[in-house]
């Protein structure tokens, strides 16, 4: 009944060389930590642009808006778009050629673990501004006044006020960036060039090679994990307390 | 309250404008390069300005249909946003309510968000072989039971029958609207049902009861009130329905069946085709989606204007 988890295992005793599957799993780990972090920092330094810099509500509104805007857009175009800029005959080669500054074109910038994180932080930045936006609005302005009033510096309140109290926002981005990087197989392959092993991606090659069986087994151990993460994450928040 | 701004206001005006060009920078790159020349390559410099690119586009490009493709995103999305609309109206009026296993429910639709896409769609994908399998397995039994014996009752004529016509031509039931639309509304609802909660979270229901009060029926009530007062937001579900159907790859990938949606046509031309033309592609498919989020927030922001100018004069006074 395990054979096809003992499949998806293949090989596996054999340490000190890691299987296949763990080294996907942990290149995939990998990714999304990059991705959460970066992805975490920017978005919590916009949505904190934005809610505490900006003044002027209908201003908020608009810059907020050029910021969603292109999740409404197609993500393979907004993929595609990266090979003129990042290609080897690509702009920032070009430039960098120009500038003197290398004398071989970068052959690192595209198809590579760069452009898929590049491309993955491009995507999923607007899952953590939202949410993060949307806790902010609710902070009330008197709480980093009187920060500020007891003597607090402009890190002590953002790290002992803003951020406690955006903390529910932090999370639901976090579930959302860790969900979809984790299952990611799309812009891995496309920005991977196909070659790029992710956990989502083993299972569509599965699927292709109509393994179904050791396919949804892998789906599993992928929800598992997912399923793990999110349970660890949610203990920090009520989500309907959000709505 | 006009006080000078701080110097951490301008470092992150920069970091924002920087995050802006990062965010729109390829894409308008692309919609440059569309317009290369007929000599021009996939890269710049621009050799020459022209249309080329479209024209070729719009006389197919020798892959496999790609204004089919487009045809069918569009039929699909339409039709999802309409549902994501009707369900999330529904879902939402239902949860003001308490019932027994609300709370499961809740999770249980949200939960469909953050669940991998590749585990939906290859859910769906193997739920949907499981029914072929076992109406073709149905069919078959169907024919070995009563097709060729000499049991001529009308009864067994025409369950024989049935079973012939499905072993003829019973294919899959996966396809467009039924697996790919299924797929689709695991993606849309859970966005439509979170908006409309926190919608109803935040209703006044005293408008409600004083409808009720002048005599409303239930229907009445709902359709010149509440419907009224939650209409911006519903165009809001309409945005996140039609644009997620339409950019949606990896939940449709394994679930759409035997025709192919614009993403995953797009997915597909990303490893063969070397020309422009797929930039071309690209700012068609943009340009879609932004006429379609131009279109609807000119929809909301007339809907909230129109809203203010003739919306109540309490407290204003009698001037």
């Amino acid at each position: 009944m395990l054979d096809n988890y003992a499949l998806a295992f293949n090989k596996c005793a054999g340490f000190p060389d890691l299987c296949t599957t763990f080294r996907t799993y942990l290149s995939t780990l990998k990714f999304c930590a990059i991705v959460w972090t970066v992805t975490l920092v920017l978005g919590f330094t916009i949505a904190y642009y934005l809610n505490f810099e900006i003044r002027s509500t209908t201003t908020r509104i608009v810059l907020a808006l050029i910021c969603t805007i292109p999740f409404w857009t197609s993500n393979v175009i907004r993929m595609i778009s990266w090979i003129p800029l990042l290609g080897r005959n690509g702009l920032i080669n070009q430039i960098l050629l120009n500038l003197g500054v290398i004398h071989q074109p970068l052959e690192w910038l595209l198809y590579s673990d760069f452009s898929v994180t590049l491309a993955l932080v491009h995507i999923n930045t607007v899952f953590m501004i939202v949410p993060i936006l949307n806790s902010m609005s609710r902070i009330d302005r008197s709480l980093v006044e009187a920060a500020y009033d007891a003597g607090a510096t402009g890190w002590q309140t953002l790290w002992n006020v803003i951020i406690p109290l955006s903390k529910a926002g932090i999370t639901i981005g976090s579930i959302f960036v860790i969900t979809i990087v984790m299952g990611d197989f799309v812009t891995t392959g496309v920005m991977g060039g196909q070659q790029i092993a992710s956990a989502g991606k083993v299972i569509e090659t599965e699927i292709g090679a109509l393994q179904f069986p050791i396919a949804a087994a892998q789906a599993i151990i992928l929800l598992a994990i997912v399923l793990m993460i999110i349970w660890t994450l949610i203990r920090f928040v009520d989500i309907r307390k959000e709505l | 309250m006009r006080d000078r701004r701080s110097r951490i206001f301008y470092v992150l005006s920069i970091v924002f404008g920087l995050y802006v060009l990062f965010l729109y920078g390829p894409i308008i790159t692309i919609t440059i390069l569309s317009f290369q020349g007929p000599n021009g390559g996939l890269t710049f410099p621009m050799n020459g300005v022209s249309l080329h690119w479209f024209s070729n586009l719009w006389a197919g490009i020798g892959v496999p249909n790609v204004v089919g493709a487009l045809e069918n995103s569009l039929k699909l999305g339409l039709v999802v946003t309409v549902l994501t609309v009707v369900i999330s109206v529904m879902a939402g009026l239902a949860f003001r309510r308490k019932f027994r296993g609300r709370n499961a429910l809740f999770y249980t639709a949200i939960a469909s968000l953050t669940l991998p896409s590749i585990v939906v769609s290859l859910g769906i994908a193997l739920e949907f072989q499981l029914a072929n399998q076992s109406i073709s397995a149905a069919g078959d039994s169907l024919v070995d039971q009563f097709g060729s014996s000499d049991n001529h009752s009308p009864v067994a004529t025409v369950l024989g029958g049935i079973g012939a016509a499905i072993q003829d031509n019973f294919q899959t039931l996966m396809g467009l609207f039924t697996s790919g639309l299924g797929a689709h509304l695991t993606w849309t609802l859970p966005f439509g049902l979170l908006i409309l909660f926190a919608v109803f979270n935040r209703f006044n229901r005293s408008y409600e009861e004083a409808s009720r009060d002048l005599g409303a029926s239930a229907w009445q009530a709902f359709r010149h009130v509440v419907l009224p007062i939650i209409a911006p937001s519903l165009l809001g579900v309409a945005l996140f329905g039609f644009t997620l159907s339409w950019d949606e790859i990896a939940r449709s990938s394994q679930a759409v069946g035997a025709v192919n949606t614009l993403p995953l046509t797009l997915q597909g031309l990303t490893t063969t085709v070397t020309t422009p033309v797929i930039y071309a592609l690209g700012t068609v498919t943009t340009g879609i989606s932004l006429a379609v989020i131009v279109c609807i927030l000119g929809c909301v922001f007339f809907v909230q204007a129109r809203r203010r100018r003739h919306g109540s004069d309490a407290g204003r006074g009698l001037v």
